[in-house]
């Protein structure tokens, strides 16, 4: 289904994937676990073509995204619906308007349906007589549920998540866990999500990869994952301070302790 | 060593000039292709006619309350200026001919643009800066919506046919304003007022200043909408986002008005 092979994506001097290659399954939900900050958004946002990747191809369907023209893209995108880390619902509209915003610009249904078709996608995610609500009255529990009921209003084949527990109180985040799987179950999409959270990631996976220095260094179902002897992957999973990826990181803890105050502001 | 450090000062000065210079062209050449974009897509499907109607009432009705205060005291002043003027040499028939001149040509025009600068840059600024670094931007693309026609075109659109009409107004209160200074508190005769200003007013002195009123809406949006999308980093970065919209929106209104007056003159 989508098939990711070589890609590398660097910012300035600062490569963030290298030749990273990955499999995403018809029907199944891929998880990325990895560190903060190791390029997991960027994947993403390659795969739906909010970055242009530098090298290596994204084949969705046998199409390769990072060979398309902007109106390619366009056709292209309308299979994605993606959650984003902040919800990211429009502020200036209400829930009844966000959800629609996609069914709307694509025409995909008569006006004097939409609301109808706004109160089923909101149900879905089990929210109910919302629609008049603005974004900021809501919480961020409710908030997600919205942007994924935006995502899936237009009835994508592919959803991306971007951290979708990551801020919510643990209840919250296993209402998410459930939402994630339920809808897999229903709609049978295809899905892909990034996270550093654990018990998430266990929960929605049926399979894991985990991302280190811009390659997918292992993938495997959960019980895989959780019984690894890669070291990496090891301490990542089991969330220990000592261990591999930390060791590298020394020098710069070392560097962080001396300098300081000073040492903090040089990484704005 | 002073004669190092002195080479290190003067290589770093011209180190970070020099990235000033190249971030400004790089701007400029950014700023090239927000526009080829908006206009390649201010002719496809959908058409965005409601965006744009709700972008004029956003930036056109809005703003008229702070344009036409200026106007008024704009002027009212340069009736006050000039009369005290002409008075040392016996002219003051002639006040009313250089407040409409003056309005129409000039002031009408630049002060309604730095008003707009001030208000709508800022907001445009602030708005898309926001939705930048709450990923909306993003959410727009995956939702199938391209964010430059989405947002940029209504914006530039609109204020570019809507501070013509704005500057309409400020020339009718600015001169209305000087007539009344004028006429009411420094005892000109109205009539004769009213015939020095016809007399020299020109239908080319008010259509010049509706161009550059046209012209400034378009660039004021342009560049508002740009350093909105280039915003970063949370709160400060929509901070700096709309600062940098002020202040060359502000800047480009002066700049340009007077390559325009200079060309059309």
């Amino acid at each position: 289904m989508i098939g990711i092979r070589g890609l590398h994506k660097r910012f300035g001097e600062k490569i963030v994937l290298d030749g990273l290659d990955l499999d995403v399954p018809r029907g199944k939900n891929t998880v990325v676990i990895g560190g903060s900050g190791t390029g997991k958004s960027v994947l993403i946002k390659c795969v739906v073509g909010l970055l242009h990747a530098d090298a290596g191809e994204i084949l969705i369907d046998g199409e390769d995204v990072t060979k398309m023209n902007e109106r390619e893209l366009v056709r292209v995108r309308r299979k994605f619906g993606m959650l984003f880390q902040g919800s990211a619902l429009f502020d200036s509209m209400n829930v009844g308007e966000n959800v629609a915003f996609a069914l709307r610009r694509l025409r995909l249904y008569p006006e004097r349906q939409i609301r109808d078709v706004v109160e089923e996608k909101l149900a879905m995610v089990g929210l109910r007589d919302i629609q008049h609500l603005m974004p900021a009255e809501l919480s961020g529990g409710m908030k997600k549920r919205v942007g994924l009921a935006r995502a899936i209003a237009s009835e994508p084949e592919i959803l991306l998540y971007d951290e979708p527990t990551t801020g919510l109180d643990p209840i919250m985040a296993d209402v998410i866990n459930d939402l994630v799987i339920s809808l897999r179950e229903s709609l049978g999409v295809t899905s892909i999500s990034i996270t550093h959270d654990m018990a998430s990631a266990y929960k929605i996976a049926d399979q894991i990869a985990m991302l280190y220095k811009g390659k997918i260094i292992e993938a495997g179902t959960s019980e895989e994952i959780r019984n690894t002897r890669n070291a990496v992957v090891s301490q990542f999973v089991e969330g220990k301070a000592e261990g591999p990826i930390t060791a590298e990181h020394e020098d710069f803890l070392r560097f962080v302790r001396r300098s300081g105050e000073s040492g903090m502001q040089e990484g704005r | 060593m002073a004669d190092t450090r002195t080479r290190n000062g003067l290589a770093a000065f011209l180190d970070s000039f020099g990235t000033r210079v190249f971030r400004m062209i790089e701007d400029l050449g950014n700023i090239f292709v927000l526009l080829l974009q908006c206009v390649t897509w201010l002719f496809r499907p959908p058409s965005e006619i409601r965006n744009i109607v709700k972008q004029m009432e956003e930036i056109g009705i809005n703003s008229m309350p702070v344009v036409m205060v200026t106007a008024t005291f704009t002027g009212m002043v340069l009736a006050l200026q000039s009369w005290s003027g002409f008075q040392r040499f016996q002219a003051t028939s002639f006040v009313g001919s250089v407040v409409a001149l003056s309005i129409t040509r000039e002031l009408g025009p630049v002060f309604a643009g730095l008003i707009v600068s001030g208000r709508v840059g800022a907001s445009i600024a602030a708005e898309l800066g926001t939705m930048k670094v709450t990923e909306q931007i993003d959410a727009l693309v995956t939702l199938a919506t391209n964010p430059v026609k989405y947002l940029v075109v209504p914006r530039v659109v609109a204020s570019t046919l809507v501070l013509p009409v704005l500057v309409i107004f400020a020339d009718l209160v600015g001169i209305l304003g000087g007539y009344f200074v004028s006429v009411y508190l420094l005892g000109a005769n109205p009539y004769v007022y009213t015939d020095k200003t016809y007399q020299y007013l020109e239908f080319r002195d008010i259509y010049t200043g509706l161009v550059k009123a046209a012209v400034f809406g378009f660039l004021i949006a342009l560049i508002s909408c740009y350093n909105g999308f280039i915003a970063e980093g949370g709160a400060e970065g929509v901070g700096r986002a709309t600062t940098r919209a002020v202040v060359a929106s502000s800047m480009t209104v002066l700049v340009s008005d007077y390559f325009m007056t200079s060309f059309m003159f």
